[in-house]
């Protein structure tokens, strides 16, 4: 095929008209010509409004049926080839965090007690805690703030977690290794403990047994977090007994 | 059964969608259930109307709404809005099923083809009656009639350019063409960018 027969094929190829074969030779066409890559996606956008033409109402079982079924579903890693996104931590804070984190583990692994770090472990709980701070620098922020306390301790299960809170900052982390995964349907949810009074503070990633969170909210005068199972999607209050509740430290 | 998402002056940057997916890239499910409520509708518009069956285009949407939790990590906002990403993903799919089953019966292929290609007018019809937004079907108007022949079929049918070529007795060069030509219109009556 031509190149000029390539380019004639931007429609078809937006439309989804083309076979498997032509996709491919005219996705590596598109690589080294801007000009079609961009009328491709304008076509692909158009297309895309001749979908939302066609909405419809969908059932609530289906409603139902996502939300379970993401409870199970491990996402993919970023692939590292994306642009920059606004709010990146740049190289420096990233740096001074990964520090930071570094010491909150070997803090915790002191403090902890029955808490054994093995250092294979450490390093998952880095990289999962790397992986998010690219993307959230509030996170880093507060690993890496001056005022950073934390407090660790060991569920009795093996698993192990720490909280990480900036009062400064006004937002607390919290980092666990060996969590076991929630049982199908059902997720971990974490809660700031407001004398008593549960405010949720987000889900934690059910896919993952070691992971680093920021807590969602301001600190605003709790005196700790708490853990609870939820049916995927969180709840609005608790609806079963703490797992864990780990005061923040003074 | 849930509202239909109202779909405002330019849907393909509903407020938020695009906030909504970075975050259910950090794996938040809380977002996820907010993108769900924003694009399931239609994620399974766009698959019923290449599928037709009901059941096996709730299977289909499923699928892809899954595939939108599992691949979000990866979705760039420099190759479009997330809507656009996720609808695209939804005509993508729907039209690999259609074509496995033709792969499944390649033999019986050209005759499944040919009956079930012709009523274009028919597709056209019930398409254009469940348009909600009077914009797209006012711009579809504008369309020469081989144009919107050509468009309809390989978008609400998911028809190839050479079965769409088959089933208006075509040259395939010319398929091409409308199809391009016909979606560039389209894309300036709407004030499509991307």
């Amino acid at each position: 095929m031509t190149t000029t027969d390539l380019h004639r094929l931007t429609g078809a190829y937006a439309l989804h008209a083309l076979s498997a074969k032509e996709t491919a030779a005219f996705e590596r066409h598109l690589a080294g010509c801007e000009a079609c890559a961009q009328e491709a996606a304008e076509l692909s956008a158009t297309a895309a409004r001749l979908g939302l033409a066609v909405t419809v109402s969908p059932p609530d079982a289906l409603r139902e049926q996502v939300l379970r079924r993401i409870g199970s579903v491990r996402q993919q890693p970023p692939d590292g080839a994306g642009p920059a996104r606004p709010g990146r931590v740049p190289l420096r804070g990233r740096l001074l965090s990964r520090w930071a984190l570094a010491a909150c583990l070997a803090a915790a692994a002191a403090f902890g007690g029955t808490a054994v770090w093995q250092h294979q472990r450490a390093e998952d709980a880095a990289r999962e805690a790397r992986r998010a701070e690219q993307a959230t620098d509030e996170l880093a922020a507060v690993l890496a703030a001056p005022d950073a306390r934390t407090r660790a301790a060991s569920f009795g299960d093996g698993s192990t977690g720490t909280v990480v809170v900036s009062r400064s900052r006004d937002k607390a982390v919290f980092v666990v290794a060996g969590m076991p995964h929630p049982a199908h349907g059902k997720v971990y949810q974490l809660w700031f403990d407001d004398d008593g009074a549960m405010r949720s503070a987000g889900l934690m990633d059910p896919g993952r047994t070691d992971q680093a969170v920021l807590l969602r909210g301001g600190i605003d005068g709790a005196s700790g977090v708490g853990v609870t199972v939820e049916p995927a999607g969180g709840s609005e209050q608790p609806t079963s007994a703490p797992l864990a509740l780990l005061p923040f430290p003074a | 059964m849930k509202e239909a998402v109202h779909i405002g002056a330019n849907p393909s940057s509903t407020p938020g969608l695009q906030e909504l997916v970075g975050r259910v890239a950090l794996g938040d499910e809380e977002a996820f259930a907010a993108v769900y409520d924003a694009v399931a509708g239609p994620v399974l518009g766009v698959v019923r109307a290449v599928l037709r069956d009901q059941a096996q285009s709730e299977e289909v949407a499923q699928e892809v709404l899954v595939e939108v939790w599992r691949t979000a990590p990866r979705y760039r906002p420099d190759r479009g809005t997330a809507m656009n990403w996720i609808l695209t993903l939804s005509h993508r799919r729907a039209i690999d099923r259609v074509r496995s089953v033709e792969a499944a019966a390649a033999r019986e292929h050209k005759a499944a083809l040919l009956d079930r290609t012709p009523e274009y007018d028919e597709v056209t019809e019930q398409v254009e009656a469940r348009l909600e937004r009077e914009q797209v079907r006012r711009c579809l108007r504008t369309l020469t009639e081989l144009q919107r022949q050509a468009v309809t079929l390989a978008y609400y049918r998911g028809l190839t350019y050479r079965q769409v070529a088959e089933a208006l007795s075509l040259p395939l060069g010319t398929v091409k063409t409308r199809l391009r030509d016909g979606l560039i219109r389209l894309r300036d009556c709407l004030g499509v960018t991307a």
